[in-house]
């Protein structure tokens, strides 16, 4: 694909959602407040695992200002097993699951009278035995999460709270190792870890006795919240309005429920507009962070640097539902190279944990730590350099990848290129430092999308689309809408519709928004443009198709070219109410061509080896784009992945006790790096256009999260001289094994 | 809930005699929290920033008193208190954010009962004295003899802090607190350590206090360490029997935070380094 010429693409406006946030006229999940509003609250258990042999709810009832309580027996079985996980999640039918699993719910007329009711719910519980780790829990034996739901293909060796079970990989893993001239075997673990979203999940719920209903929340999908809750409750999707909130960070932690059906309930047993809020308490306790691992990674490379066979073993635990997240772990364990031998399966495992719920590249970093651990190892044993040994193995165009179709054109040789001729590479490293190398991939994804797209009478343009905004999509998304009607930024004004205003559309994950809310964009100004020549032609009184559409303007063509002067967009709207009425356009579709993304990400890092404190000096991300739209929020998605990696790598995680209970629910404990403790992270754009998108674009947010876990490993192994196999590399781990 | 705000001292502990769930507040930065996290329901609140001298820094005999409502960032402006104790004024200003440091005391600190306090192995390292009113009216009471065990202190019923000393000292005289914490700030003490020392003419350490937080149910001082620097230049052989002195001193607890073994080694580490600080400020070259 050749470079294509841009005159909006590449700019950096002024983001358009900047000055209400910044003032705090922005409104969030929980800045939404209605006339008669009650506050709800949510019991939670305080065990791992029990039996509910009973809740009285009636002293609750009685207090003064509660209007309505439920329990899980509030609400109806539903068809989906995958809904009715969802529900159960979010209020327990008959087990407590996790420490935290929600019990019953109050709804008064304060927080605080709701706060005293929940205090008079009795429940009587039957304690039983739990599992948390995932290797245990997945020991023939060990506390059953539920029953007949084990992977079909599994045999005795394992356990029942095994519920999936993938495999992908070519060639002959065993006569690659033969050939090898070194192979290294090792086992990892890493701990759960939280998306570390600031905003709390909050929403304003109100569902009136004719099943009609409006839902204000929180989220990364409000269709998904629709239905999912319209399923729980038994309404029609139409009657259920649901709008997305300003949102305070997702990074995949708000691609589900945990409870809008919760207060949507309260509010239709109360015939009240019911607010919940969760305390960071509630956060940590009762929503989803990634799965925990552990791993068993293989690999043989001969003396040239050339990897001869690689083999993982990834066992993924997701809490306390089934689930199936580790295949894509399997996918991209070895997606950065080209290999003629590999394998890679994945174990879904349920424990008595909080249910998982995606994390920026749900999956892929941990079992990547894993292998970019053991290239590194085998490249320090080898006295080889990391780059050369990743630029002679890397995938390109045509790679058949370890999880089966082809690679179209791909930009992890530009990155891999763009790394060693950095002078970050080659700068002079002091005392107790060491320098990370790690590779990268994710996806990216298409998905369903609908955009609507207005002309306004003065030339300017409204765009509604279905994707919450998480990463700056609504200024990608009127630069595209610009580009292509040839008009300038100012001009389009991008909004996120409510349910009722636009059509469905996936839930923004995946990276997938640039790309496919782009893709329709697109195509919606490629239908008013065709309107607009139509209109102009109709003035002209000349053929439909003699007419062209040139930088913003429709000009005659063909014979009649250079006949008439040409007409702007502006001109054209204005007299719109004479030509046939408003202008529009609008796209429907499910692009399926996303463009898969690699990163380089290199660190320099410091161990105090007194205290075994790491402290982070030097950082730069190389990434593969395809197209960056808007290159400072392309930057930012890139700066942020490789902080949230490196959180994972040094110091985040779900810590639990042996009586299964989570022992850091709160931002002080469950240590996100500050910004004191980072340099600036350096981000280097790579453009390698994605095939399938008109533009290029391939998606950015979440391969940076990917490389950053084995860059810092690698970086700690040079600095001190010993290598972790477990994550987070906290500096009492790292004092202890100096 | 009421909240009153104290004219004088003598109605705090006229409130104090009450018999209430009562919580005082001078920063406010542990009780707002504790509240909003349900963790404390008091009935009435008293405030006792208004209480005439309370929030000032004086001059005392060549030291300074430092009033119980006076925040961290008050004692990092004050240049002659940061210059007489830097350890002290360092450890106040590692307490929480800057917005925190706008209103969080010294003398709250020392009240919340926390061993990871950072104030406190400061204070007990500068042999701080607390001004205690109570029922039985003001007394001056060390620093050290009002731990307790953590989350609560030697202060009796209705006794409450007026104001902490920071006495006088010699010239040739520094201090220097240091933490480890698992990030570079916004966390709190896995260990901790407050060192001050006093040199002679030549460099030689003739007095020394050593201080640790985090690795005890209290902040503890460690004689044995400050021996061991006592009579030296801090060379290698007496910060290693410092470090060792502080590992003897340690019984701390295995939790999310840190590890015995870790704490056990990061104090002594934390002292060494504390006392370098502390030796240079007094004007030595180690």
């Amino acid at each position: 694909m050749s470079k294509q010429e841009f005159k909006i693409l590449g700019t950096r406006p002024i983001r358009p959602d900047g000055l209400d946030k910044v003032t705090g006229k922005a409104m969030f999940g929980a800045d939404k407040s209605a006339t008669g509003m009650l506050h709800a609250r949510i019991l939670r258990s305080p065990h791992a695992h029990a039996e509910i042999i009973s809740i009285d709810t009636s002293k609750a009832k009685a207090l003064p200002g509660v209007k309505a309580v439920i329990t899980g027996a509030d609400f109806d079985d539903v068809e989906n097993r995958w809904t009715r996980y969802t529900m159960q999640n979010c209020m327990a039918q008959g087990r407590a699951l996790y420490d935290g699993h929600a019990i019953a719910a109050v709804a008064a007329t304060s927080k605080k009278i709701a706060g005293a009711a929940l205090k008079l719910i009795e429940v009587e519980y039957k304690i039983l035995p739990h599992v948390t780790d995932v290797d245990e829990a997945m020991q023939p034996g060990a506390p059953l999460l539920h029953e007949g739901v084990k992977a079909r293909k599994l045999g005795d060796d394992v356990s029942g709270n095994t519920v999936g079970y993938y495999s992908f990989g070519h060639g002959d893993v065993d006569a690659g190792f033969a050939k090898a001239d070194e192979v290294i075997e090792r086992r990892f673990k890493t701990a759960a870890t939280h998306q570390g979203y600031i905003e709390p999940q909050a929403c304003l719920a109100d569902l009136g006795a004719d099943g009609r209903g409006a839902l204000w929340c929180t989220t990364q999908g409000h269709y998904m919240v629709r239905e999912t809750c319209a399923e729980i409750l038994g309404i029609d999707a139409s009657q259920l309005r649901v709008t997305a909130s300003e949102i305070g960070g997702g990074f995949g932690g708000k691609t589900t429920v945990f409870i809008e059906p919760v207060a949507l309930k309260l509010s239709q047993k109360s015939g009240r507009p019911v607010k919940l809020v969760m305390s960071r308490e509630e956060v940590f306790r009762a929503t989803g962070p990634t799965m925990s691992a552990s791993m068993d990674v293989k690999i043989g490379m001969g003396k040239d640097g050339k990897i001869t066979a690689g083999h993982a073993r990834l066992r993924y635990q997701g809490g306390a539902f089934p689930y199936n997240m580790v295949m894509m772990g399997a996918m991209s364990a070895f997606a950065c190279y080209d290999l003629e031998n590999v394998q890679s399966e994945g174990w879904d495992v349920m424990t008595n944990r909080p249910k998982m719920i995606s994390y920026r590249a749900p999956g892929a970093p941990m079992a990547v730590y894993g292998v970019e651990s053991v290239i590194d190892e085998l490249c320090q044993k080898l006295g080889l350099d990391p780059i050369e040994v990743r630029l002679l193995n890397a995938a390109k165009e045509g790679t058949k990848s370890s999880y089966g179709p082809r690679f179209k054109a791909i930009g992890l040789v530009e990155a891999l290129k763009a790394a060693k001729a950095h002078p970050h590479y080659s700068a002079p490293l002091p005392a107790n430092t060491g320098r990370g190398v790690a590779c990268g991939f994710w996806f990216n994804f298409g998905g369903q999308v609908s955009v609507s797209m207005a002309i306004n009478t003065d030339g300017t343009v409204n765009l509604i689309e279905g994707n919450p905004d998480i990463g700056g999509s609504r200024a990608s998304i009127s630069m595209m809408a610009a580009e292509a009607l040839g008009i300038p930024f100012e001009r389009i004004r991008t909004i996120v519709g409510d349910t009722a205003s636009v059509g469905f559309s996936d839930v923004t994950d995946g990276s997938r928004v640039t790309f496919a809310v782009g893709i329709a964009t697109i195509n919606a100004a490629k239908a008013a443009i065709r309107e607009l020549c139509k209109r102009a032609a109709m003035i002209w009184e000349i053929d439909e198709d003699a007419v062209e559409w040139v930088d913003g303007t429709a000009r005659p063509t063909g014979h009649n070219a250079g006949d008439f002067p040409p007409m702007s967009l502006a001109e054209i709207a204005a007299t719109s109410g004479k030509t046939g009425g408003p202008i529009a356009g609008h796209h429907e579709g499910a692009p399926d061509k996303a463009g898969v993304s690699f990163g380089v990400h290199l660190v320099d890092l410091e161990v105090d080896p007194e205290t075994g404190f790491t402290s982070i000096k030097r950082y730069t991300a190389f990434q593969d784009v395809g197209k960056a739209i808007h290159p400072a929020y392309v930057e930012g998605q890139i700066q942020g992945g490789a902080v949230q990696g490196i959180g994972w790598a040094l110091n985040e995680e779900y810590i639990y006790g042996a009586d299964g209970r989570l022992q850091n629910p709160g931002f002080l404990d469950y240590r996100i790096p500050v910004a004191s403790d980072l340099p600036m992270i350096d981000a280097v754009i790579i453009e390698v256009p994605n095939p399938g998108h008109p533009y290029g674009v391939r998606g950015c947010g979440e391969t940076a999260i990917v490389p950053p876990l084995a860059a810092v490993a690698n970086g700690v192994a040079q600095a001190v001289g010993v290598r972790l196999f477990e994550l987070p590399m906290s500096p009492p781990k790292i004092l202890k094994a100096l | 809930m009421r909240y009153v705000v104290a004219k004088d001292s003598r109605e705090v502990v006229d409130l104090l005699m009450e018999d209430k769930a009562n919580l005082l507040l001078a920063g406010g930065t542990d009780v707002l929290v504790r509240m909003r996290l349900d963790e404390r329901y008091p009935d009435r609140i008293i405030d006792i920033k208004k209480i005439p001298g309370v929030a000032e820094i004086t001059e005392e005999s060549g030291g300074f008193r430092i009033g119980a409502a006076v925040s961290g960032a008050q004692m990092g402006e004050h240049s002659q208190l940061k210059a007489l104790w830097p350890g002290v004024v360092e450890a106040v200003e590692l307490i929480g954010s800057t917005q925190v440091q706008g209103r969080a005391t010294m003398a709250g600190n020392l009240c919340n009962g926390s061993p990871a306090a950072d104030s406190v192995p400061a204070m007990l390292a500068a042999q701080a004295v607390a001004r205690v009113e109570g029922p039985e009216g003001v007394s001056d009471q060390p620093v050290l003899a009002l731990l307790d065990a953590p989350g609560q202190t030697k202060l009796g019923k209705a006794e409450f802090i007026t104001s902490i000393f920071l006495p006088a000292r010699p010239n040739l005289a520094g201090d220097a607190y240091l933490r480890f914490i698992p990030r570079t700030e916004m966390d709190i003490a896995v260990a901790s350590a407050g060192v001050s020392l006093v040199l002679d003419e030549a460099g030689i350490v003739i007095e020394a206090s050593v201080a640790l937080g985090a690795v005890a149910p209290t902040a503890v001082m460690v004689s044995g360490a400050a021996q061991a620097l006592i009579g030296t230049r801090l060379e290698a052989a007496p910060l290693q029997a410092c470090a060792a002195a502080c590992a003897a001193a340690c019984s701390p607890i295995d939790d999310k935070r840190g590890t015995i073994e870790f704490r056990t080694k990061v104090a002594g580490v934390m002292a060494c380094r504390a006392a370098i600080t502390a030796y240079q400020r007094a004007g030595g070259q180690p």
